[in-house]
Protein backbone atom coordinates (compact mmCIF):
# COMPACT_ATOMS: atom_id res chain seq x y z
CA UNK A 1 0.00 0.00 0.00
CA UNK A 2 2.70 1.96 0.79
CA UNK A 3 3.91 2.01 -2.31
CA UNK A 4 1.50 2.53 -4.26
CA UNK A 5 1.51 5.62 -2.53
CA UNK A 6 4.72 6.36 -3.48
CA UNK A 7 3.92 5.83 -7.28
CA UNK A 8 0.97 7.91 -6.84
CA UNK A 9 3.47 11.04 -5.55
CA UNK A 10 5.36 10.52 -8.72
CA UNK A 11 2.55 10.50 -10.99
CA UNK A 12 1.37 13.89 -9.43
CA UNK A 13 4.74 14.90 -10.23
CA UNK A 14 4.82 13.96 -13.88
CA UNK A 15 1.29 15.40 -14.33
CA UNK A 16 2.66 18.24 -13.03
CA UNK A 17 5.80 18.35 -15.92
CA UNK A 18 2.93 16.90 -18.60
CA UNK A 19 1.16 20.51 -17.53
CA UNK A 20 4.05 22.67 -17.85
CA UNK A 21 5.29 20.95 -21.18
CA UNK A 22 1.97 20.30 -22.92
CA UNK A 23 -0.19 22.81 -21.85
CA UNK A 24 0.17 27.02 -23.58
CA UNK A 25 -2.63 28.67 -21.78
CA UNK A 26 -2.26 29.83 -18.40
CA UNK A 27 -5.62 28.57 -16.56
CA UNK A 28 -5.40 25.08 -18.09
CA UNK A 29 -1.77 24.90 -17.33
CA UNK A 30 -2.51 26.12 -13.74
CA UNK A 31 -5.65 23.73 -13.88
CA UNK A 32 -3.56 20.68 -14.42
CA UNK A 33 -0.92 22.12 -12.16
CA UNK A 34 -3.13 21.75 -10.09
CA UNK A 35 -4.65 18.52 -10.38
CA UNK A 36 -0.97 17.49 -10.35
CA UNK A 37 -0.36 18.45 -6.82
CA UNK A 38 -4.48 16.51 -5.72
CA UNK A 39 -2.47 13.29 -7.17
CA UNK A 40 0.07 14.07 -5.02
CA UNK A 41 -1.74 14.83 -1.96
CA UNK A 42 -3.95 11.32 -2.05
CA UNK A 43 -0.29 9.66 -2.79
CA UNK A 44 0.76 11.55 0.46
CA UNK A 45 -2.40 10.56 2.08
CA UNK A 46 -2.15 7.25 1.39
CA UNK A 47 1.34 6.25 2.56
CA UNK A 48 0.47 8.12 5.65
CA UNK A 49 -2.80 5.53 6.04
CA UNK A 50 -0.26 3.09 5.58
CA UNK A 51 1.94 4.17 8.15
CA UNK A 52 -0.43 4.39 10.45
CA UNK A 53 -2.19 0.91 9.98
CA UNK A 54 1.43 -0.64 10.11
CA UNK A 55 1.59 1.17 13.48
CA UNK A 56 -1.86 -0.43 14.69
CA UNK A 57 -0.77 -3.75 13.29
CA UNK A 58 2.49 -3.39 15.59
CA UNK A 59 0.37 -2.94 19.06
CA UNK B 1 21.28 28.44 -22.86
CA UNK B 2 23.00 29.20 -19.23
CA UNK B 3 24.19 32.69 -18.97
CA UNK B 4 27.85 33.38 -17.24
CA UNK B 5 27.59 35.03 -13.83
CA UNK B 6 28.80 38.76 -14.07
CA UNK B 7 31.75 38.46 -11.65
CA UNK B 8 31.99 39.75 -8.42
CA UNK B 9 33.63 43.38 -7.33
CA UNK B 10 36.77 42.73 -4.41
CA UNK B 11 34.77 44.36 -1.91
CA UNK B 12 31.66 42.12 -2.59
CA UNK B 13 33.58 39.15 -2.75
CA UNK B 14 34.81 39.97 0.44
CA UNK B 15 31.68 40.56 1.75
CA UNK B 16 29.99 37.69 0.59
CA UNK B 17 32.81 35.45 2.14
CA UNK B 18 31.76 37.14 5.55
CA UNK B 19 28.80 36.08 5.31
CA UNK B 20 29.45 32.45 4.21
CA UNK B 21 31.56 32.58 7.82
CA UNK B 22 28.37 33.03 9.31
CA UNK B 23 26.79 30.09 8.35
CA UNK B 24 28.26 27.23 10.72
CA UNK B 25 26.36 29.02 13.69
CA UNK B 26 23.25 27.62 12.05
CA UNK B 27 24.55 24.50 12.18
CA UNK B 28 25.66 25.13 15.31
CA UNK B 29 22.27 26.05 16.62
CA UNK B 30 20.53 23.26 14.41
CA UNK B 31 22.98 20.67 16.56
CA UNK B 32 22.02 22.07 20.62
CA UNK B 33 18.69 22.66 19.15
CA UNK B 34 18.22 18.59 18.48
CA UNK B 35 19.92 18.20 21.74
CA UNK B 36 18.40 19.85 23.77
CA UNK B 37 15.19 18.68 22.67
CA UNK B 38 16.38 14.87 22.90
CA UNK B 39 17.02 13.09 26.23
CA UNK B 40 19.90 14.00 28.85
CA UNK B 41 21.04 10.04 28.13
CA UNK B 42 21.65 10.90 24.37
CA UNK B 43 23.00 14.23 24.11
CA UNK B 44 26.68 13.55 23.63
CA UNK B 45 25.50 11.47 21.03
CA UNK B 46 23.57 13.91 19.26
CA UNK B 47 26.09 16.28 19.63
CA UNK B 48 29.08 13.40 17.94
CA UNK B 49 26.15 12.70 15.20
CA UNK B 50 26.14 16.25 14.14
CA UNK B 51 29.80 16.71 13.80
CA UNK B 52 29.92 13.29 11.98
CA UNK B 53 27.33 14.44 9.71
CA UNK B 54 28.68 17.69 8.99
CA UNK B 55 32.01 15.97 8.14
CA UNK B 56 30.93 13.43 6.13
CA UNK B 57 28.44 15.89 4.24
CA UNK B 58 31.60 17.76 3.37
CA UNK B 59 33.65 14.72 2.59
CA UNK B 60 31.29 13.17 0.21
CA UNK B 61 30.15 17.05 -1.36
CA UNK B 62 33.55 17.61 -2.39
CA UNK B 63 34.23 14.14 -3.88
CA UNK B 64 31.35 14.07 -6.15
CA UNK B 65 28.58 16.32 -4.57
CA UNK B 66 30.08 19.55 -6.43
CA UNK B 67 30.28 17.57 -9.67
CA UNK B 68 26.30 16.97 -9.89
CA UNK B 69 25.43 20.17 -8.99
CA UNK B 70 27.62 22.15 -10.30
CA UNK B 71 27.04 26.35 -11.54
CA UNK B 72 25.69 28.91 -13.49
CA UNK B 73 28.04 28.64 -16.52
CA UNK B 74 29.14 25.39 -16.35
CA UNK B 75 28.65 22.00 -17.99
CA UNK B 76 25.37 20.16 -17.72
CA UNK B 77 23.39 17.37 -19.13
CA UNK B 78 21.01 19.17 -21.13
CA UNK B 79 18.04 17.23 -23.05
CA UNK B 80 15.42 18.87 -25.25
CA UNK B 81 11.89 18.56 -25.20
CA UNK B 82 9.64 20.38 -27.22
CA UNK B 83 12.33 22.79 -28.22
CA UNK B 84 12.93 23.60 -24.78
CA UNK B 85 16.22 22.62 -23.01
CA UNK B 86 16.13 20.94 -19.22
CA UNK B 87 19.18 20.93 -17.66
CA UNK B 88 18.84 18.01 -15.40
CA UNK B 89 22.18 17.67 -13.67
CA UNK B 90 25.58 19.31 -13.61
CA UNK B 91 28.98 17.58 -15.68
CA UNK B 92 31.68 18.66 -13.73
CA UNK B 93 34.48 16.78 -12.40
CA UNK B 94 34.71 15.06 -9.18
CA UNK B 95 36.86 16.46 -6.27
CA UNK B 96 36.60 20.37 -7.43
CA UNK B 97 38.93 19.74 -10.05
CA UNK B 98 38.50 22.55 -12.76
CA UNK B 99 37.33 24.68 -10.22
CA UNK B 100 39.71 27.56 -9.20
CA UNK B 101 39.10 28.55 -5.75
CA UNK B 102 40.04 31.94 -6.07
CA UNK B 103 36.90 34.07 -4.84
CA UNK B 104 35.26 33.74 -8.07
CA UNK B 105 30.88 33.26 -8.00
CA UNK B 106 31.64 29.69 -8.78
CA UNK B 107 34.01 28.97 -6.16
CA UNK B 108 32.14 31.05 -3.22
CA UNK B 109 29.24 28.97 -4.07
CA UNK B 110 31.37 25.84 -3.59
CA UNK B 111 32.06 27.04 -0.30
CA UNK B 112 28.39 27.91 0.82
CA UNK B 113 27.41 24.74 -0.22
CA UNK B 114 29.74 22.95 2.16
CA UNK B 115 28.19 24.24 4.55
CA UNK B 116 24.84 23.78 3.17
CA UNK B 117 24.95 20.74 2.76
CA UNK B 118 25.86 19.86 6.00
CA UNK B 119 23.14 21.99 7.76
CA UNK B 120 20.70 19.34 5.06
CA UNK B 121 22.56 16.68 7.03
CA UNK B 122 21.28 17.54 10.61
CA UNK B 123 18.21 18.09 9.75
CA UNK B 124 16.93 14.16 9.59
CA UNK B 125 19.15 13.31 13.27
CA UNK B 126 16.61 15.74 15.00
CA UNK B 127 13.73 13.54 13.90
CA UNK B 128 15.58 10.16 14.75
CA UNK B 129 16.84 11.47 17.99
CA UNK B 130 17.58 8.27 21.19
CA UNK B 131 17.21 5.66 18.08
CA UNK B 132 19.12 6.36 15.03
CA UNK B 133 22.66 4.68 15.17
CA UNK B 134 25.68 7.08 14.20
CA UNK B 135 26.76 4.75 11.30
CA UNK B 136 23.37 4.48 10.06
CA UNK B 137 22.81 8.65 10.66
CA UNK B 138 26.80 9.45 8.77
CA UNK B 139 25.63 6.62 5.74
CA UNK B 140 22.10 8.82 5.72
CA UNK B 141 24.14 11.78 5.21
CA UNK B 142 26.53 10.25 2.74
CA UNK B 143 23.71 9.60 0.09
CA UNK B 144 22.15 12.65 1.04
CA UNK B 145 25.14 14.89 0.45
CA UNK B 146 26.40 12.65 -2.73
CA UNK B 147 23.40 12.78 -4.28
CA UNK B 148 19.71 13.88 -3.19
CA UNK B 149 20.71 17.44 -2.32
CA UNK B 150 23.49 18.34 -5.34
CA UNK B 151 20.64 17.04 -7.64
CA UNK B 152 18.09 19.16 -6.45
CA UNK B 153 20.04 21.83 -5.43
CA UNK B 154 21.54 21.98 -9.19
CA UNK B 155 17.70 22.34 -10.75
CA UNK B 156 17.25 25.41 -8.39
CA UNK B 157 20.63 26.73 -7.89
CA UNK B 158 23.18 25.18 -10.44
CA UNK B 159 20.77 26.75 -13.22
CA UNK B 160 18.60 23.59 -14.13
CA UNK B 161 15.27 23.15 -15.21
CA UNK B 162 13.15 24.65 -11.99
CA UNK B 163 15.17 27.75 -12.55
CA UNK B 164 15.16 27.59 -15.98
CA UNK B 165 11.14 27.67 -15.43
CA UNK B 166 10.78 31.01 -16.51
CA UNK B 167 13.10 31.59 -19.70
CA UNK B 168 11.42 28.69 -20.60
CA UNK B 169 7.80 28.70 -20.25
CA UNK B 170 7.29 32.28 -18.76
CA UNK B 171 6.69 31.26 -15.52
CA UNK B 172 7.57 34.59 -13.62
CA UNK B 173 11.62 34.17 -13.18
CA UNK B 174 11.70 30.30 -12.57
CA UNK B 175 11.38 28.95 -9.27
CA UNK B 176 12.61 31.26 -6.39
CA UNK B 177 14.34 30.44 -3.67
CA UNK B 178 17.63 32.39 -2.52
CA UNK B 179 18.27 30.96 0.82
CA UNK B 180 17.42 27.56 0.94
CA UNK B 181 13.85 26.90 2.28
CA UNK B 182 13.69 24.40 -0.77
CA UNK B 183 17.28 22.53 -1.24
CA UNK B 184 18.08 23.21 2.37
CA UNK B 185 15.10 22.72 4.45
CA UNK B 186 12.26 21.38 2.44
CA UNK B 187 14.49 18.52 1.25
CA UNK B 188 15.81 17.85 5.25
CA UNK B 189 12.63 17.94 6.40
CA UNK B 190 11.37 15.56 3.81
CA UNK B 191 14.53 13.16 5.40
CA UNK B 192 13.58 13.52 8.47
CA UNK B 193 10.17 12.24 7.55
CA UNK B 194 11.84 9.33 5.94
CA UNK B 195 13.89 8.32 8.56
CA UNK B 196 11.27 8.91 11.43
CA UNK B 197 8.56 6.39 9.34
CA UNK B 198 11.83 3.81 8.60
CA UNK B 199 12.76 3.93 12.65
CA UNK B 200 9.72 4.16 14.17
CA UNK B 201 8.88 6.01 17.37
CA UNK B 202 10.93 5.67 20.66
CA UNK B 203 9.81 2.96 23.23
CA UNK B 204 7.23 4.33 25.15
CA UNK B 205 6.00 7.20 23.55
CA UNK B 206 2.71 5.74 22.11
CA UNK B 207 1.02 3.34 24.56
CA UNK B 208 -1.07 0.32 23.22
CA UNK B 209 -4.42 2.22 23.09
CA UNK B 210 -2.40 5.01 21.11
CA UNK B 211 -1.75 7.76 24.04
CA UNK B 212 1.29 9.70 23.22
CA UNK B 213 2.82 10.60 26.44
CA UNK B 214 5.09 13.80 26.54
CA UNK B 215 8.63 13.17 26.26
CA UNK B 216 10.20 16.80 26.61
CA UNK B 217 13.08 17.65 25.94
CA UNK B 218 16.24 17.52 28.15
CA UNK B 219 17.46 20.88 28.44
CA UNK B 220 15.37 24.45 27.41
CA UNK B 221 18.48 26.51 27.95
CA UNK B 222 20.40 24.61 24.89
CA UNK B 223 17.10 24.79 22.75
CA UNK B 224 17.28 28.23 23.08
CA UNK B 225 20.84 28.97 22.95
CA UNK B 226 20.52 27.39 19.83
CA UNK B 227 17.44 29.53 18.22
CA UNK B 228 19.90 32.79 18.91
CA UNK B 229 22.76 31.21 16.98
CA UNK B 230 20.26 29.95 14.62
CA UNK B 231 19.66 33.63 13.90
CA UNK B 232 23.33 34.53 13.21
CA UNK B 233 23.87 31.64 11.02
CA UNK B 234 20.68 32.59 8.96
CA UNK B 235 21.96 36.36 8.31
CA UNK B 236 24.78 34.68 6.86
CA UNK B 237 22.63 32.12 4.86
CA UNK B 238 20.51 34.54 3.60
CA UNK B 239 22.89 36.71 2.64
CA UNK B 240 25.24 35.29 0.80
CA UNK B 241 22.68 33.15 -1.00
CA UNK B 242 21.07 36.00 -2.16
CA UNK B 243 23.84 37.45 -3.54
CA UNK B 244 25.55 34.21 -5.03
CA UNK B 245 21.96 32.78 -6.85
CA UNK B 246 19.73 35.96 -6.96
CA UNK B 247 22.17 38.65 -7.96
CA UNK B 248 21.28 40.68 -5.33
CA UNK B 249 23.55 43.64 -4.54
CA UNK B 250 25.08 43.06 -1.22
CA UNK B 251 23.57 46.46 -0.10
CA UNK B 252 20.36 44.42 -0.24
CA UNK B 253 21.86 42.58 3.31
CA UNK B 254 19.93 44.87 5.14
CA UNK B 255 16.54 44.13 4.07
CA UNK B 256 17.42 40.69 4.33
CA UNK B 257 18.33 40.70 8.25
CA UNK B 258 16.08 43.01 8.86
CA UNK B 259 13.20 40.67 7.21
CA UNK B 260 14.94 37.33 8.77
CA UNK B 261 15.02 38.67 12.17
CA UNK B 262 11.14 39.79 11.79
CA UNK B 263 10.03 36.73 10.54
CA UNK B 264 12.07 34.60 13.39
CA UNK B 265 10.41 37.41 15.85
CA UNK B 266 6.65 36.82 14.86
CA UNK B 267 6.90 33.16 14.28
CA UNK B 268 8.47 32.76 18.15
CA UNK B 269 5.95 35.44 19.44
CA UNK B 270 2.44 33.57 17.05
CA UNK B 271 3.89 30.02 18.89
CA UNK B 272 4.12 31.76 22.19
CA UNK B 273 0.69 33.03 22.46
CA UNK B 274 -0.74 30.25 20.99
CA UNK B 275 0.43 27.80 23.35
CA UNK B 276 0.26 30.58 26.16
CA UNK B 277 -3.53 30.60 24.96
CA UNK B 278 -4.31 26.60 24.88
CA UNK B 279 -2.05 25.63 27.61
CA UNK B 280 -2.20 28.50 29.93
CA UNK B 281 1.72 29.27 29.99
CA UNK B 282 3.59 29.30 26.92
CA UNK B 283 5.71 26.10 25.42
CA UNK B 284 9.49 27.15 25.50
CA UNK B 285 10.01 24.41 23.06
CA UNK B 286 7.69 24.90 20.68
CA UNK B 287 8.11 28.92 20.80
CA UNK B 288 11.54 27.69 19.68
CA UNK B 289 10.47 25.79 17.52
CA UNK B 290 8.13 28.65 16.18
CA UNK B 291 11.70 30.58 15.70
CA UNK B 292 13.28 28.22 13.67
CA UNK B 293 10.29 27.70 11.37
CA UNK B 294 10.18 31.38 10.79
CA UNK B 295 13.99 31.60 10.10
CA UNK B 296 13.01 28.87 7.51
CA UNK B 297 10.19 30.82 6.06
CA UNK B 298 12.70 33.66 5.80
CA UNK B 299 14.87 31.85 3.73
CA UNK B 300 12.93 31.87 0.32
CA UNK B 301 11.24 35.32 1.30
CA UNK B 302 14.41 37.58 2.43
CA UNK B 303 14.95 39.32 -0.19
CA UNK B 304 11.98 39.73 -1.88
CA UNK B 305 9.52 41.53 0.57
CA UNK B 306 9.27 43.95 2.19
CA UNK B 307 9.05 44.54 6.38
CA UNK B 308 5.83 44.26 6.80
CA UNK B 309 5.33 41.51 4.86
CA UNK B 310 7.95 39.42 6.68
CA UNK B 311 6.32 39.69 9.53
CA UNK B 312 2.61 38.13 8.24
CA UNK B 313 4.48 35.20 6.61
CA UNK B 314 6.77 34.75 10.13
CA UNK B 315 2.99 34.78 12.01
CA UNK B 316 1.42 32.19 9.65
CA UNK B 317 4.48 30.54 9.84
CA UNK B 318 4.59 29.87 13.34
CA UNK B 319 0.80 29.36 13.69
CA UNK B 320 1.52 26.24 11.15
CA UNK B 321 4.81 24.85 13.26
CA UNK B 322 2.75 24.89 16.45
CA UNK B 323 -0.38 23.39 15.31
CA UNK B 324 1.63 20.60 12.56
CA UNK B 325 3.71 19.68 15.61
CA UNK B 326 0.74 18.62 17.50
CA UNK B 327 -0.75 17.44 14.17
CA UNK B 328 2.39 14.56 13.77
CA UNK B 329 2.36 13.49 16.68
CA UNK B 330 -0.47 13.04 17.65
CA UNK B 331 -3.05 12.44 14.36
CA UNK B 332 0.00 10.99 12.19
CA UNK B 333 2.02 8.84 15.05
CA UNK B 334 4.94 10.23 13.71
CA UNK B 335 7.91 10.64 16.51
CA UNK B 336 9.79 13.57 15.96
CA UNK B 337 11.39 14.60 18.96
CA UNK B 338 13.21 17.79 17.06
CA UNK B 339 9.63 19.05 15.02
CA UNK B 340 12.02 18.80 12.11
CA UNK B 341 9.41 17.77 9.80
CA UNK B 342 6.98 20.64 10.88
CA UNK B 343 9.79 23.59 11.40
CA UNK B 344 11.77 22.81 8.20
CA UNK B 345 9.84 20.89 5.55
CA UNK B 346 6.20 22.81 6.61
CA UNK B 347 8.09 26.16 7.17
CA UNK B 348 10.04 25.79 3.73
CA UNK B 349 6.98 24.97 2.09
CA UNK B 350 4.80 28.01 3.76
CA UNK B 351 8.03 30.04 2.67
CA UNK B 352 8.04 29.25 -1.06
CA UNK B 353 4.85 29.19 -1.35
CA UNK B 354 4.66 33.33 0.12
CA UNK B 355 7.41 34.02 -1.82
CA UNK B 356 4.93 33.21 -4.52
CA UNK B 357 2.41 35.49 -3.24
CA UNK B 358 4.36 38.38 -1.59
CA UNK B 359 6.97 38.68 -3.77
CA UNK B 360 8.50 42.11 -5.29
CA UNK B 361 11.41 42.23 -7.78
CA UNK B 362 13.20 45.54 -6.67
CA UNK B 363 16.14 44.68 -9.14
CA UNK B 364 16.39 42.87 -12.16
CA UNK B 365 16.47 38.83 -10.46
CA UNK B 366 19.70 36.84 -11.62
CA UNK B 367 17.93 33.33 -10.86
CA UNK B 368 20.97 31.88 -12.63
CA UNK B 369 19.57 31.24 -15.96
CA UNK B 370 17.40 34.26 -16.18
CA UNK B 371 20.61 37.19 -16.72
CA UNK B 372 18.66 40.64 -16.53
CA UNK B 373 14.75 39.69 -16.51
CA UNK B 374 12.41 42.74 -16.57
CA UNK B 375 11.48 44.53 -13.17
CA UNK B 376 7.80 43.02 -12.48
CA UNK B 377 5.32 43.34 -9.84
CA UNK B 378 4.84 41.53 -6.78
CA UNK B 379 3.11 38.44 -7.09
CA UNK B 380 2.31 37.45 -10.51
CA UNK B 381 0.06 34.24 -11.36
CA UNK B 382 3.30 32.69 -13.61
CA UNK B 383 5.53 33.23 -10.35
CA UNK B 384 3.17 31.80 -8.13
CA UNK B 385 3.03 28.66 -10.35
CA UNK B 386 6.89 28.36 -10.96
CA UNK B 387 6.94 27.86 -6.79
CA UNK B 388 4.22 25.47 -7.15
CA UNK B 389 6.11 23.36 -9.68
CA UNK B 390 8.73 23.34 -7.05
CA UNK B 391 6.78 22.22 -4.07
CA UNK B 392 5.19 19.58 -6.46
CA UNK B 393 9.10 18.30 -7.19
CA UNK B 394 10.10 18.11 -3.23
CA UNK B 395 6.80 15.93 -2.95
CA UNK B 396 6.12 14.18 -5.92
CA UNK B 397 10.14 13.37 -6.33
CA UNK B 398 12.62 14.15 -3.49
CA UNK B 399 10.21 12.16 -1.01
CA UNK B 400 9.92 9.21 -2.59
CA UNK B 401 13.38 9.22 -3.52
CA UNK B 402 14.85 10.29 -0.29
CA UNK B 403 12.37 7.35 1.39
CA UNK B 404 13.73 4.39 -1.31
CA UNK B 405 17.32 5.77 -0.43
CA UNK B 406 17.21 5.31 3.45
CA UNK B 407 14.85 2.55 3.40
CA UNK B 408 17.83 0.53 0.74
CA UNK B 409 20.07 1.66 3.05
CA UNK B 410 17.76 0.44 6.38
CA UNK B 411 18.15 -2.96 4.92
CA UNK B 412 22.12 -2.95 4.48
CA UNK B 413 22.77 -1.00 7.78
CA UNK B 414 20.37 -1.16 10.02
CA UNK B 415 18.97 2.21 11.51
CA UNK B 416 17.40 1.30 14.70
CA UNK B 417 18.97 0.83 18.19
CA UNK B 418 19.22 -2.65 19.86
CA UNK B 419 16.21 -2.12 23.02
CA UNK B 420 19.01 -2.03 25.37
CA UNK B 421 20.80 0.79 23.61
CA UNK B 422 17.44 3.09 24.05
CA UNK B 423 17.25 1.88 27.06
CA UNK B 424 20.48 2.52 28.43
CA UNK B 425 20.52 5.65 26.23
CA UNK B 426 22.50 6.17 22.82
CA UNK B 427 25.77 7.77 25.19
CA UNK B 428 26.53 5.04 26.63
CA UNK B 429 25.79 1.87 24.37
CA UNK B 430 27.36 3.88 21.33
CA UNK B 431 30.11 5.96 22.75
CA UNK B 432 30.94 4.40 26.20
CA UNK B 433 30.39 7.75 28.34
CA UNK B 434 27.55 9.86 28.77
CA UNK B 435 27.44 13.80 28.31
CA UNK B 436 26.83 14.45 32.01
CA UNK B 437 28.74 12.27 33.97
CA UNK B 438 28.99 14.24 36.74
CA UNK B 439 25.18 14.19 37.33
CA UNK B 440 25.53 9.88 37.69
CA UNK B 441 25.29 8.58 40.81
CA UNK B 442 27.88 6.04 41.20
CA UNK B 443 26.91 3.40 44.07
CA UNK B 444 31.01 3.13 45.15
CA UNK B 445 31.02 6.63 46.10
CA UNK B 446 28.61 5.78 48.87
CA UNK B 447 31.05 3.09 50.19
CA UNK B 448 32.55 4.03 53.39
CA UNK B 449 35.71 4.21 52.95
Amino acid sequence: MKIVGFLLLLTGWLLVLAAIVLLASPGSRAGFVLAGMTVEALGLTIVIRSHLILREEKR
Amino acid sequence: MPMPVPGLSETAMIVCLFFIFLVPFAGAGISLINAGLGRSRSAGHMMMAAISALSVAAIVYFICGFAWQGFIGKPGHIFTLSGKSWNWIAAEPFFFRGLALDGSPASLAALLQIFCVGLAALIPLGSGADRWRLRASCASAALLAGWTYPLFAHWVWGGGWLAQLGVNYGLGHGFIDAGGASSIHVLGGLSALAVTWILGPRRGKYSPDGMAPAIPGHNAVLVLFGCLLALLGWFGLNSAGAILFTGSAPARAVLIAVNTMLEAAAAALTAAVITGIRFGKPDASLSANGWVGGLVASSATCVFVVPAEAIVIGAIAGALVTFSVEWFELRLEVDDPGGAVSVHAIGGIWGLLALGLFARFHDPVLNVVNGALPVTGGGAAGQWLAQLVGVATLLGFVLPLTYGLNWALNRLCPFRVAIEGEQQGMDLYELGAGAYPEFVTHTEDFIPR
